[in-house]
């Protein structure tokens, strides 16, 4: 190998190696470790100075008591439990008001194709924060939205939305609806009236011809755009932050309060690495899809 | 008796080759995309590589301009071994397929390219770019863009990149092939005519073996990875020296048998039961009793109602099919013992004028000296 | 030929007045006068006032655009090189860990990132500052950047490298007057996309960050903790306002270079 292709591999690589790899595997060590009251807040710690003996006694440090802990408490079963269920919920939500808004798109008018592209884009440029943020004044109680609907008269009390599992599915929904559209809208920009007239000609009902054409058409983007939205929603912390309420469990706020609020690294750090072995298995599942999709596609 | 050429070098035993492939193979893991070739191509000519996808003319010619190393085997290209030479230090330029011009640069950036990376003083650049686009004709359209061009102009552009330097040798591949069948046919004289002009060793690379024939003062036929032949286009045609070379060059009519008999001028094939063996040209490495071909072109049997008592070679048979193709027709005749044979006949005469017609008997006849008899 | 049908109709206006009513509703209420968000006190930009003598946002924003150009830059780099090992680099030693490594990043929850650099910094004893932000971010970002260049890669006839090699470049040359003027569009995206994510990151950044190094989304979050504030709301004003200049602009430019193209292709023809 000559040398400008080791360093053009060799750059990255061990930047990555350095930023991804070895971060990751403290993660892990630490998450072997024992809480202690020093700085950091951890033992045993690996003592150079102390040369092998050093690194023996890191070794025989460590144990699997925090993996232990986390079985034992029910905060954390039930709260990786709760974020599958509501990162679930949400996608599902995110796919029922997606769908119809892709659909939508590939059924408008050529012209105005570039337009509503970019409506859709821009969200999605915009900072998230500040998107989830102006959700916390339509649904607090003396919310927007509230006060609408008790000047409309349909509700005479306040709606309790806001610091509850609700508001959090509101808030997925509209975080990660552009990254649910796209895919979908990309997979049936490829549909063809004519499929839909051939399929009415053979005997499909209308809804009948638009289940068996249109939506296994769109197949590929529905997968897609279900985990494109599912996986991230797994982790999410600044949502249920927000518009979530003390019984909202969210994994990604559990290991964050874990770790900023009771300064409990380690636990954090199990934490950390059983949301990873959760996710392995729809990260594992996501790829082979996309393989499927690329090998469909030749 | 073939006519040699006024212009022959690869005859003249003092001259000079311009390429020499020794003992050159190429392999790819387990894959032999060149089996051992030698080859030398002298200055001044312009040599097709001729053969199917995958025969390894392509691979051959990537060697030649350094994108591709030898596995086993010497390149030189002028005497000098192109071992340790890269791409970029070759006087060999190329004319991609895909034209590969540059998008961001205008037509005359494109020609200027390698110019401005040569020893060539920066006054004179303008003026060579100048004169590259007066050789193709593309004088107007300097400051274009490439997607500003329709594909034959663009392929002008290529070609005129690709001479700017003045380089020993250019190659060419497939440089016609995106253009439609009259465009083809111009540039086929074109690209003649500025190789004369310039004095420069074209080798190009095409599976189209009437533009082989067209351009080339000598083709290289390739069958996977090795050369099945050598020769002038007349010579590749008319004595092809195996049946694949036969087969691929043109259309040919193969009948198959046993070598009746084998003399220096002449051979005999016995090809079935009943029947005088056919009298042919004899090919290379004949053996009395051996499994071999008889070849001949459509265009060299005669096809008559009667009997042509005259010629040696005459076998009898049914019209099967006839096509009309505007300046000739093209008979298919099915032989007793199921053989097809193709018999070409000018239209010197208005089609309704001739009395043959579908499923009559008719007879097939050629000259002594009209086919060859190949080894199979 | 199709057609909207009324579902269709529906379906878009519903679907983009929810992605837009409360974007609509935070910048009219930068305005209010008052400070609650039932209430309308009349039209004021004062708040927009209040903001820019705000010191902390001030700084925060300074820091966030400082951490933004720098990691950005820095991702493009190492992206736009992680980009061509992938698709170029064929065979060697520890390929399938650099592609897992390039990959994982994007399906990696922020929190576990955030928590592992942060522990690696303090395991080798690096002070939290505008720094380790940097390094945070490029390193997440390279991933994107790798994918948006990977896909133009991809794509790239490598017969234009061949023929500037062929007439003299060395492939240094090749790529610098070559590949580079050609893919450029890709790797500014990739800039683009690396600057948006580290503008807006809240996650990492919170990990990674030190005293003096507080970024705006930090800024933002923890005032927003507090509840609904119109400095927010006029900060969030200001943001999008950026973004949809940017945005539309960038439409703008692309749709009269379609258009551009389309008259070029028609010049060929004569």
């Amino acid at each position: 190998m000559n040398f400008s292709r080791k360093f053009l591999i060799g750059v990255p690589y061990v930047w990555l190696l350095v930023l991804f790899l070895v971060p990751f595997l403290i993660v892990f060590k630490i998450a072997l470790s024992d809480y202690a009251i020093s700085i950091p807040p951890y033992a045993p710690t690996l003592e150079l100075a102390n040369g092998w003996q050093g690194i023996v006694d890191l070794i025989s440090g460590l144990d699997f008591e925090n993996f232990v802990f986390l079985l034992d408490d029910d905060l954390y079963w039930k709260a990786y439990l709760s974020s599958v269920q509501i990162a679930a919920t949400a996608t599902v939500l995110t796919l029922l008001v997606g769908f119809p808004i892709a659909y939508g798109m590939v059924n408008a008018p050529d012209e105005w194709r570039p337009s509503l592209m970019m409506l859709v884009i821009l969200p999605f440029w915009t900072s998230f924060l500040i998107r989830v943020y102006a959700w916390i004044g339509l649904l607090s109680n003396e919310g927007l939205l509230n006060s609408f609907l008790l000047w409309l008269g349909v509700i005479s009390e306040p709606l309790i939305i806001l610091n509850t599992n609700i508001a959090v599915y509101i808030g997925i929904v509209y975080t990660y609806l552009p990254f649910m559209i796209l895919p979908i809208y990309a997979s049936l920009e490829k549909l063809d009236a004519s499929l839909l007239e051939a399929a009415q000609d053979l005997g499909c009902t209308r809804i009948g011809a638009f289940w068996s054409v249109t939506v296994h058409l769109a197949k590929p983007g529905i997968i897609a755009g279900c985990f494109l939205v599912f996986i991230p929603a797994l982790g999410e912390v600044v949502i249920p932050s927000l518009l979530g309420g003390s019984r909202t469990l969210m994994i990604g706020k559990v290991l964050w309060e874990e770790f900023f609020s009771n300064r409990d690294w380690t636990v954090a750090s199990a934490v950390a690495i059983i949301l990873l072995l959760i996710l392995v298995i729809p990260i594992v599942l996501f790829q082979r899809n996309e393989q499927k999709q690329r090998e469909a596609g030749k | 008796m073939t006519i040699n050429p006024a212009f022959a070098p690869w005859l003249d035993p003092q001259a000079k080759p311009i390429i020499d492939f020794q003992s050159v193979t190429k392999n790819y893991g387990d894959f032999t995309a060149i089996d051992n070739i030698d080859l030398k191509i002298y200055p001044r000519e312009f040599f097709a590589l001729l053969g199917p996808s995958g025969c390894g003319k392509t691979t051959l010619m990537r060697m030649l301009a350094g994108f591709e190393t030898a596995t086993k085997g010497t390149i030189l290209i002028d005497g000098q071994d192109m071992a340790h030479v890269p791409a970029h230090n070759r006087a060999v330029n190329m004319m991609f397929q895909s034209y590969a011009l540059f998008p961001h640069l205008s037509v005359a950036d494109n020609i200027a390219f390698g110019l401005k990376r040569s020893d060539m003083p920066k006054s004179e650049i303008g003026g060579r770019v100048d004169e590259m686009l007066r050789l193709v004709q593309l004088g107007k359209f300097a400051k274009r863009k490439p997607h500003q061009l329709s594909g034959g102009q663009r392929q002008r552009v290529a070609l005129a990149r690709a001479l700017a330097k003045g380089p020993k040798l250019l190659l060419l591949d497939e440089p016609l092939g995106a253009l439609d069948k009259k465009l083809r046919h111009e540039t086929q004289f074109e690209l003649m005519d500025i190789q004369e002009k310039t004095g420069t060793t074209f080798v190009i690379v095409t599976h189209d073996q009437e533009e082989a024939m067209t351009v080339a003062s000598r083709i290289a036929v390739m069958d996977h990875g090795r050369l099945a032949q050598i020769d002038t286009p007349d010579r590749v045609y008319e004595s092809p020296n195996s049946v694949y070379v036969a087969d691929f060059i043109g259309d040919v009519n193969i009948i198959r048998g046993a070598v009746d008999s084998c003399e220096t001028e002449s051979a005999g094939l016995k090809w079935s039961e009943g029947s005088a063996p056919i009298r042919a040209l004899p090919g290379p490495d004949l053996k009395p009793g051996a499994r071999a071909a008889f070849a001949v072109r459509p265009e060299k049997v005669s096809i008559s109602q009667t009997e042509p008592t005259d010629m040696h070679n005459r076998v009898q048979g049914k019209v099967e099919d006839i096509a009309y193709l505007g300046n000739m027709s093209m008979y298919f005749v099915r032989l007793a013992d199921g053989t097809l044979v193709k018999a070409q006949v000018a239209n010197v005469r208005r089609i309704s004028r001739r009395g043959i017609t579908w499923d009559e008997q008719v007879w097939l006849s050629w000259t002594d000296t009209a086919g060859i008899i190949l080894p199979d | 030929m199709r057609k909207l049908t009324w579902f269709n109709t529906v379906s878009l206006t519903l679907g983009f007045a929810f992605l837009y009513i409360p974007i609509v509703i935070l910048v009219v209420y930068s305005f209010n006068k008052s400070k609650l968000v039932t209430i309308w006190g009349g039209f004021s930009p004062k708040w927009y006032g209040e903001l820019l003598q705000n010191q902390a946002f001030l700084d925060a924003a300074k820091v966030t655009l400082q951490v933004g150009v720098v990691s950005s830059t820095l991702a493009t780099i190492l992206g736009t090189m992680a980009a061509f090992v992938i698709v170029r680099g064929g065979r060697f030693y520890g390929r399938t860990l650099f592609s897992g490594m390039i990959y994982a990043p994007l399906v990696m929850p922020e929190v576990i990132t955030g928590l592992s650099l942060l522990l690696l910094f303090i395991a080798i004893g690096m002070d939290r500052g505008v720094t380790t932000i940097v390094l945070a971010h490029a390193t997440f970002s390279m991933c994107y950047v790798s994918v948006v260049v990977s896909s133009r890669l991809v794509s790239f006839d490598q017969s234009l490298e061949e023929a500037a090699q062929d007439l003299g470049c060395t492939p240094w040359d090749a790529f610098k007057s070559v590949t580079l003027p050609i893919i450029a569009p890709a790797v500014f995206s990739g800039w683009l996309l690396a600057f948006t994510l580290s503008l807006d990151d809240l996650v990492i950044a919170s990990f990674t960050s030190g005293p003096a190094s507080t970024t705006l989304p930090i800024k933002i979050f923890s005032s927003v903790r507090l509840g609904v504030s119109p400095e927010i709301n006029a900060l969030s004003t200001i943001m999008i306002a950026l973004v949809t200049v940017g945005v539309v602009t960038a439409s703008i430019v692309s749709k009269r270079a379609i258009a551009q193209q389309k008259r070029d292709e028609q010049m060929a023809e004569q």
